[in-house]
């Protein structure tokens, strides 16, 4: 129980006639990078913003670090960049982050700590509306690192960010977790949250429709298979794999969901099957995530 | 007591270096000047007592002019400009948070949102205090060189007018610094907030008192307005209203001095809780 750092049980969010966020249960451990998948709209930035406790929830409940959202106690172990930036434009950024040091007591060397890690402190005495989006997304994440919270809650982290912008931030993170500190990101940036994420919660239009981790959610490996005839491949291959774990695509192909290309290969030769092609095939979190949202994506959305 | 004083030495960093606060400062500063001062002083040279001065006599311009006077000098255009610059100032330092993003840095931070609210709030009337301070500083100054100027002996005001000045200044200055702040955080932005108060303050207030001149019901709510409270307070301590010959713009005879400051203390407090009201429950999107 206390190895959960976030827990929500029944989350929701309801705007009027909208459900923004509907029965969300979700748990992020301790020292993992947790992410939270979705496309735009789907009710990521109204969940995190519950867990921070900038929201209400219309019901259900959420925990982290043990108590509830948003109470001092929780606020000062949470570091969080939600909803791009929030910063005093007419302040630099290092008078920004001293600003935000202040509201946790903190002193300057906090400040020039975070600033130095975010790659900030040649522009830090620059005024915060002269930075580009990128610095003032590094300079977000700056001011969540100050205090080194236990969680860090980061909304689309790579918004903004050029490609070796990315790539330092994604470093960062999986350097973060590393050091013990627990990560909670949203993105839509489906190979960001494959290659750092531990494990991943997919949510579209307010429903949490699985969450696991990322090697469970892509599934096992499968194999493609072009062999002829094709009623004795498919016969073979239900042998070999299993009724329920081959599938024919487009007539002439078969899914194998099976580990063992070679064992695969011999049954079909013995058989008398011709076989042109053998191909191993791994699912992307692509393929999955888009099966998994298109799933539901709702009728009556369609007839309107 | 630990986060309210984190949250005000935050805030007052981040407020010292706003541009917008020294703006503001300065404008009511020279105001103060230009019509106590230099307006009143050009017409007492040139002899000219019809005009800007409304028909005062060149002895009673020197007067007002003079150390003795200087209390009245710092408060008596509160009603009028004084106040609608704190209400602008009020409304833009918690209405712009919202156009900016701050608030929900700041309600991330570790201090709770009523605590937030309370260092803004002491932030501010720090803010009030020192402008009340600097006010009386530049007057004094200022009528000091009067005296010297014109061969006038110099008295300084009594310590008790100097107190009694103060107070009304803090008050008023206060009372309408907790009404901007109010309808900034109920327009969740600066904009329509500053209009909106303006429009009330400098506006509607008159429209209403003229109303109720010609018809009475009204007159037991225009009795008790905000304005009407600044304005009364302003006249009681001996400023002439506006409606008497020499009077001063936005000053009223309307209340005495002990419900006038009663009505201030009450708005003063009612801005304060509607908005922690709103501050506490409302979610921050």
């Amino acid at each position: 129980m206390t190895d959960h750092i976030v827990r929500t049980q029944h989350l929701t969010k309801r705007y009027g006639e909208r459900l923004a966020v509907d029965d969300v249960n979700l748990s992020v451990a301790r020292g993992e990078v947790y992410g939270f998948l979705g496309p735009n709209g789907a009710g990521k930035t109204t969940t995190l913003r519950m867990l921070l406790g900038l929201v209400r929830p219309t019901s259900g409940m959420a925990t982290v670090l043990g108590a509830r959202p948003g109470t001092p106690a929780v606020n000062g172990r949470v570091g969080a960049l939600v909803e791009g930036p929030g910063f005093y434009p007419y302040l630099s950024g290092r008078a920004n982050l001293r600003v935000m040091a202040a509201y946790q007591g903190l002193g300057g060397t906090a400040v020039e700590s975070v600033l130095e890690r975010m790659d900030l402190a040649d522009r830090g005495d620059d005024a915060f509306k002269s930075y580009s989006l990128g610095m003032k997304q590094r300079l977000g994440v700056a001011s969540a690192l100050l205090g080194e919270p236990d969680l860090l809650v980061l909304d689309e982290p790579t918004n903004g960010l050029d490609p070796a912008g990315m790539n330092d931030m994604r470093r960062l993170i999986v350097d973060l977790a590393a050091g013990g500190q627990t990560v909670l990101l949203s993105s839509h940036l489906l190979g960001e949250v494959e290659e750092i994420c531990d494990r991943v919660g997919v949510i579209s239009r307010g429903r949490l429709l699985t969450e696991s981790t990322v090697t469970q959610l892509r599934g096992a490996t499968s194999l493609v298979v072009r062999a002829e005839p094709v009623d004795v491949a498919l016969a073979v291959a239900m042998r070999v794999a299993g009724d329920d774990r081959v599938r024919v695509v487009d007539g002439e192909r078969l899914d194998v969901e099976v580990d063992s290309a070679p064992e695969l290969t011999r049954a079909l030769v013995h058989a008398g099957a011709l076989v042109h092609e053998i191909t191993p095939h791994e699912r992307s979190l692509e393929d999955v995530f888009f099966e998994l949202t298109e799933r539901t994506a709702p009728t009556e959305e369609v007839a309107r | 007591m630990n986060a309210l004083l984190i949250s005000t030495r935050a805030e007052l960093l981040r407020l010292r270096s706003w541009p917008s606060l020294w703006v503001m400062v300065g404008t009511w500063l020279l105001l103060n000047v230009m019509f106590v001062y230099v307006f009143n002083y050009v017409a007492y040279n040139s002899g000219d007592s019809t005009g800007l001065t409304d028909g005062l006599s060149p002895a009673q311009l020197l007067a007002d002019m003079l150390p003795a006077a200087a209390p009245e000098s710092v408060y008596q255009g509160m009603p009028m400009f004084g106040g609608a610059i704190m209400l602008i100032l009020g409304a833009l330092t918690v209405g712009s948070g919202y156009g900016w993003g701050t608030w929900k840095t700041v309600y991330t931070q570790g201090p709770s949102r009523l605590a937030a609210l309370g260092g803004t709030l002491v932030a501010l009337a720090a803010v009030v205090v020192g402008v009340v301070v600097l006010t009386f500083g530049v007057d004094l100054t200022l009528s000091v060189l009067v005296a010297a100027a014109e061969s006038q002996d110099i008295v300084l005001p009594s310590r008790d007018a100097v107190v009694e000045g103060f107070g009304v200044g803090v008050l008023i200055l206060g009372m309408w610094a907790a009404c901007g702040v109010a309808v900034g955080t109920l327009a969740r932005g600066p904009a329509l907030a500053v209009g909106l108060g303006l429009v009330w303050a400098l506006a509607v207030e008159n429209l209403l008192r003229g109303v109720a001149g010609i018809w009475s019901p009204l007159e037991a709510l225009t009795n008790v307005l905000p304005g009407t409270a600044a304005g009364s307070l302003v006249g009681a301590m001996g400023v002439p209203a506006i409606d008497e010959p020499g009077g001063t713009p936005g000053v009223l005879g309307i209340l005495g001095g002990g419900p006038a400051i009663g009505l201030l203390l009450g708005y003063l407090a009612a801005f304060v809780v509607l908005t922690a009201v709103m501050v506490r429950r409302r979610d921050v999107v």
